[in-house]
């Protein structure tokens, strides 16, 4: 057989074998609570959400800029009331049917309904009411808000635009993606959305999410080259998968999230005046913050995949971090000259107070997170250094709840906050003192103090003004405050820590959630190529 | 069987001496941490390595194997003592007492025995200290195990009711009590030691399962199941010494199992 014979007959196998499905693998870590994109509240609903539902405007979680999707351009008017959006013209849903302004419309009235209860509803809804959204033509919609809202784009990025004419709800959506198979409990199957209005994209065939809990059974799957992808290892694992799959894995640098630590401030609960005098002191608090070795926490725990916080925006947030503003150092000397200060003295190895009672505290935690208890370990030592004695409590997550959020008994409590958004409009929730989740002093009638009444005045300030530099010199002086009286002892951002399979090509692991699959549609699976270890 | 036994109860008795004298083995405390040198793999210094945040491993397993080995049998003591009472009540009145206790049993028995730990654990006071939990959470377990050992002392004082010498010594006029103390506690005790034996061992692996979810013992206290949870994610083949615990514990679960001598029981 001559070379040229050889060749075609290569050619022509390839040319006549079936194809064989080119599907990206990922696991979710429990089952999506639903599938209907307004009511998405979990981890695995919103994934799901992410890749089959198309929005207005879309956040690029590698640059942090807002990229046209459905709408090709838009329009905010001066006074951060308005915006009117161009719709993209030639769009189709997955049924045929044209994409026009009546399924926008539509789309925020149904989301909107308060018989919904969506939780996406609720950025759009301010004390002065809700965004009212009206088409003009057939290509162009106006949201009109009630009062002035800050990076009202980004709020767009949330919201699914839902053919008008679906008679069901989910409905096959505008991403590139749309839902297969659903196998309870084990796995569901996007397919490409052959009506995807970026021709050619996505390439890959379909994404398969199989449902998967444990994330040592995930790690081990992607080493076999099961999964393509791990949105996020602990920095264990990562440096196991460093060693033994170099390349693989990717350390994407500082998140938004963060871990902190934080006393009970609030007057409900069953915790001894003593102590509470103690918590509501911020020399006292500063001490402890200036007792904590936020390296060691970093180095140790996280293996150095993590960098000590100075408040509450990290460092990655590139638009609103206040970067003034610098992690307090471990300096076990300055903090007992700040209890000193505040009338503690160090009796025998004890600190104690004015009143002579030991320092001594309870930290609780959620039970089955090794970084949080190891966390919690280290600082137990730390503070021992300066005297306080500190007992751990690690809780079922429920428990912990109830105590941080209703019943109040508590004392101290580490935990993290895992950020969604860059915007400080998204951390009005946790910021003002009249929110439920005000961690120190929740759901406060009128603030308990005048730094949380400036934080109230410069959060409101913030949100109704349209302007950038007025809003970070608003947001500047919000994280000063915080970290002048550290109601919240912020110590580590963690890194993003993922692993990208060897056969996966166009990969750019983003600090944003999702990390690694944010542009699904445009990897590619290299043929041929085996994932795993080799 | 003989040598089996001897051999087993040489190795509790060297595991209780290195547990009761861990200073002599170990390079520091079991709360020490060498921050420099956290996941060290074994050294002279610290012939298990360190843990994640820098302890001495064999410092932990031996203060560890202390807090096991003492509190299961307390908690088995416990549940023996309670299950003898309650059991001895249900065999000797019968009738409502009989049914009455049983149904509690049953009830016991029935209950999910682990989300009622969380639940007790979560109304716990906070601000208890760390060997204060542990007594805590071992003497929950010693409290909920009665009910299958209750069963089978009432079904052994059940059986021996019916036995001649019980029927002549009420026949002789004997009071309650003397029948009691002199002809039952007497042939029912090898049960209650039989279900100590059993009880133990069982009460170090709840521990260690409540460990492993990580409600076991508070930091920075060791116990076997905190020391256990090392082992997640983590290949044996790779770092081989982690296996200590889950060896230590398989020879003292096993060897507990070896000195119950089950066959000298005649009910």
């Amino acid at each position: 057989m001559t070379l040229h014979r050889l060749i075609f007959v290569a050619l022509l196998g390839v040319f006549l074998a079936p194809a064989i499905p080119a599907d990206l693998h990922l696991a979710l870590h429990g089952e999506p609570k639903t599938l209907d994109p307004w009511l998405a509240a979990d981890e695995s609903a919103d994934a799901i959400a992410y890749l089959t539902e198309g929005v207005l405007i879309r956040v690029n979680r590698y640059t942090q800029q807002m990229e046209p999707e459905l709408a090709a351009s838009w329009k905010t008017s001066p006074d951060g009331k308005r915006i009117v959006f161009q719709l993209r013209q030639g769009v189709k849903f997955p049924d045929g049917s044209p994409f026009t302004s009546e399924d926008v419309v539509r789309s925020f009235e149904r989301m909107l309904d308060p018989a919904l209860h969506s939780p996406t509803a609720d950025t759009f809804k301010t004390e002065h009411g809700a965004v009212k959204v009206h088409a003009e033509g057939t290509y162009s919609v106006i949201a009109d808000f009630p009062a002035p809202t800050a990076s009202i784009e980004r709020l767009f990025d949330q919201v699914a635009i839902v053919s008008a004419k679906a008679a069901q709800r989910p409905a096959p959506g505008l991403g590139p993606f749309v839902i297969d198979e659903r196998r309870p409990g084990v796995s569901i199957r996007l397919r490409r959305n052959p009506l995807y209005w970026k021709s050619s994209l996505p390439r890959v065939d379909g994404v398969v999410f199989d449902i998967e809990q444990n994330r040592d059974l995930e790690y081990l799957r992607f080493r076999r080259g099961e999964l393509d992808l791990i949105e996020k290892l602990s920095p264990e694992l990562f440096d196991r998968l460093a060693k033994e799959m170099p390349g693989a894995a990717i350390d994407a640098g500082p998140t938004l999230d963060s871990e902190f630590l934080w006393f009970n401030e609030s007057q409900r609960g069953d915790i001894p005046d003593a102590k509470r005098e103690w918590f509501q002191s911020a020399a006292f608090r500063r001490a402890i913050s200036l007792a904590i070795n936020r390296a060691d926490l970093s180095r140790v725990v996280y293996r150095g995949h993590a960098s000590p916080a100075a408040g509450l925006e990290s460092p990655a947030n590139k638009l609103w971090f206040n970067t003034a503003l610098k992690p307090d150092p471990f300096d076990p000397a300055a903090a007992t000259n700040e209890l000193s200060r505040d009338g503690f003295r160090l009796d025998k190895g004890v600190l104690r107070d004015r009143h002579g009672n030991p320092v001594e505290f309870s930290i609780i935690t959620n039970a089955g997170s090794k970084t949080r208890e190891q966390m919690a370990t280290m600082i137990q030592q730390d503070l021992g250094k300066v005297g306080v004695k500190v007992t751990i409590v690690t809780l079922d997550f429920p428990s912990l709840i109830e105590r941080i959020s209703r019943n109040m008994n508590y004392e101290a409590c580490l935990l993290g906050l895992t950020n969604v958004d860059a915007d400080p409009s998204e951390m009005m929730n946790v910021l003002l003192s009249s929110a439920s989740n005000h961690p120190w002093n929740p759901s406060q009638k009128t603030p308990a103090t005048p730094w949380e009444a400036e934080i109230d005045r410069l959060m409101l300030a913030q949100a109704a003004t349209a302007g950038y530099h007025a809003r970070k010199t608003s947001f500047d002086r919000v994280q000063e405050i915080l970290h002048q009286q550290e109601p919240v002892i912020y110590l580590l951002h963690p890194n993003a820590l993922v692993a990208v399979s060897p056969r996966l090509a166009g990969a750019k692991p983003a600090v944003f959630l999702p990390h690694t699959f944010w542009n699904a549609e445009e990897l590619t699976i290299a043929p041929g190529r085996q994932g795993g270890a080799q | 069987m003989k040598a089996a036994r001897i051999g087993a109860i040489l190795l509790l008795a060297l595991v209780a001496a290195g547990a009761l004298m861990p200073e002599r083995w170990a390079a520091g405390r079991y709360d020490q941490q060498f921050r420099e040198l956290p996941d060290a793999p074994p050294s002279a210094q610290f012939p298990l390595g360190t843990d994640a945040v820098g302890r001495d491993r064999l410092s932990r397993l031996l203060y560890g194997t202390r807090v096991s080995l003492l509190l299961a049998p307390a908690a088995a003591l416990l549940s023996c003592l309670a299950a003898g009472l309650l059991g001895g009540i249900a065999g000797y009145a019968g009738g409502f007492t009989d049914r009455a206790i049983v149904s509690a049993a049953d009830f016991f028995l029935s209950v999910p025995w682990l989300l009622l730990l969380l639940i007790v654990r979560a109304c716990l006071p906070l601000d208890v200290s760390p060997a204060a939990s542990v007594a805590i959470t071992f003497a929950l377990l010693g409290l909920m195990g009665w009910a299958a050992p209750a069963r089978i002392v009432r079904a052994a004082v059940a059986s021996l009711m019916d036995s001649e010498f019980v029927l002549m010594a009420r026949a002789r006029g004997y009071s309650s009590w003397r029948v009691l103390l002199r002809q039952l506690l007497p042939n029912v005790t090898p049960v209650l030691l039989a279900q100590f034996w059993i009880a133990v061992p069982a009460y170090i692996l709840t521990e260690t399962t409540l460990g492993m979810l990580g409600l076991g013992v508070a930091e920075p206290l060791p116990s076997w199941g905190g020391l256990l949870r090392e082992l997640e994610g983590v290949s044996p083949l790779d770092q081989p010494y982690l296996l200590a615990p889950a060896i230590l514990l398989a020879a003292v679960v096993g060897s507990l199992q070896l000195i119950l001598p089950r066959e000298d029981y005649p009910v």
